[in-house]
């Protein structure tokens, strides 16, 4: 039975990717901490591995409070479909050889399709608070997002003219030869570049900038919804690592170690280095942000389409 | 069986939720209808066979509706007055032209349908980016072409009312 075995795949995922998100958010207050020469959360169970498990407690048993002024129907579906946006691209990535829930022909392309919708639950938090706070947080968010994402594309379309195709696991057998970190390094900075800005991770979390807007999107936001807001980022998190690692570093590619165990690797450096970006940069003012992309970003990732294209087809690489 | 199930499902939610487009009181919530639509609309093309064209219909539709909701929030202000106007605005007097050229449409449509007799039959074709690619940079070069020269005058345009004017002429 293929779909006992698909409807198997697909709840391990589940049940893997929430614990592992929780975990994440004990991961960087410790490593925070680390870097910052304090100790970080470690009183509950050891090392404090199990604080995210008693914030959850606290936060099922918090007030699920929607404001009155509130639009009230949107209010309720911007956390879910946040959430759930980020929750559908894990379908495409392959995790390895032998786990691949939909190895799909359209596979970037449905990776570009759910990002580009997850920014609907910041978009549509921000204005259903009807609180100018959360307003301006919202605004902040689509203004950001129609910028990189631009990029975002372009970017990846070097590898596709590389690899030759939409598919995910094509894209990572074509870097048996080498990883294509180092023919697209342009478009791996930007690819990063654009990802830290579509999970709205420090130095570009100015749709919540907490120190001008008080919480940005969320402010009006507490009990369950807002975990989902949470649980939603730090998958976006492990989304954007994990494509990079397909992308660029070679997915499931290595020696001696098995498949799974390498792509798991692989990721878990580039969460660690997402955190440490957040110990280690400041934030950029908001116009700064927008003309960085526009101006250098965009620019950048197409003069990159253009060579890679033009190498391409002279025969080289 | 499933299939075809599936997309008159979605062409359904699609025909609804461009109804409710146009009959919203309230633009953003017009604009999220939009949306809807367009994501249903995408279902349909992925039943057809057309992976690509979905995909893309995403991609690009969804960005270009985030630029739609910024406008809306701009420029129109809204508030409970704009509700109860666009109330007055929806009076079914509004409505007898714009019905009458629809059914106008349709019953040429049915005509056509009648007439032509074509039996199109229900096997599905894929069409894939290299296929898009192909009839883009193909047949239908000339079409490009000519919408590149239409967002090229957008740019244009957007740029010059963008523009710092000089200090003198302030």
């Amino acid at each position: 039975m293929v779909e006992m075995e698909l409807l198997f795949k697909i709840s391990v995922l589940v049940l893997t990717l929430l614990p592992t998100a929780a975990l994440l958010v004990w991961l960087e207050r410790r490593l925070l901490g680390f870097w910052q020469e304090r100790y970080g959360p470690n009183r509950v169970g050891p090392f404090g591995i199990l604080q995210s498990l008693a914030d959850l407690i606290k936060i099922l048993f918090k007030h699920d409070w929607i404001p009155p002024f509130a639009d009230k129907p949107l209010f309720v579906l911007a956390p879910l479909i946040g959430a759930l946006a980020v929750m559908m691209s894990f379908v495409v990535v392959p995790l390895s050889p032998g786990w691949m829930i939909s190895d799909s022909h359209i596979g970037l392309l449905f990776f570009l399709a759910m990002t580009s919708l997850a920014v609907y639950a910041v978009l549509l938090a921000g204005w259903s608070s009807n609180n100018k706070y959360a307003l301006l947080g919202g605004m902040r968010a689509a203004a950001q997002t129609i910028c990189y994402e631009v990029f975002m594309g372009i970017a990846l379309l070097g590898v596709v003219i590389l690899a030759g195709s939409f598919r995910l696991s094509d894209i990572v057998e074509a870097q048996q030869e080498w990883w294509f970190v180092i023919p697209q390094f342009v478009g791996f900075a930007i690819f990063m570049i654009a990802g830290i800005a579509e999970s709205h991770r420090l130095p570009f979390d100015l749709p919540e900038a907490e120190t001008e807007l008080t919480g940005g999107f969320h402010t009006e936001y507490s009990g369950i919804k807002f975990a989902l807001f949470f649980l939603g980022e730090y998958l976006g998190i492990m989304l954007i690592s994990m494509m990079t690692t397909t992308l660029f570093l070679g997915g499931w590619l290595g020696p001696w170690l098995p498949p799974l165990v390498w792509f798991l690797l692989k990721t878990f450096v580039l969460i660690c280095f997402f955190i440490l970006l957040r110990a280690s940069l400041p934030r950029p003012r908001y116009d700064q942000l927008l003309a960085f992309g526009w101006k250098w970003m965009l620019p950048l990732a197409l003069v990159n389409l253009l060579v890679t294209a033009a190498l391409k087809l002279s025969g080289g690489t | 069986m499933i299939v075809q199930g599936l997309f008159y499902t979605a062409a359904l939610v699609a025909l609804l939720a461009s109804l409710l487009v146009v009959t919203s009181k309230h633009a953003v919530h017009a604009i999220l209808y939009l949306v809807v639509s367009l994501l249903a609309l995408s279902l349909c093309f992925y039943l057809l066979g057309a992976p690509f064209a979905a995909a893309l219909q995403i991609i690009v539709y969804a960005g270009a509706i985030l630029v739609l909701f910024v406008f809306a929030v701009m420029l129109f202000n809204i508030s409970q007055e704009d509700v109860r106007r666009e109330d007055q605005w929806l009076d079914w007097k509004a409505w007898v032209g714009p019905t009458l050229l629809v059914l106008l449409l349709l019953a040429e449509w049915v005509l056509f349908i009648e007439l032509a007799a074509n039996p199109s039959g229900s096997e599905v074709v894929l069409v894939d980016a290299r296929a898009v690619g192909a009839r883009l940079f193909g047949p239908y070069l000339l079409a490009v072409e000519i919408a590149s020269f239409l967002l090229l005058a957008g740019l244009v345009g957007g740029y010059h009312l963008a523009k710092k004017l000089p200090e003198e002429s302030q």
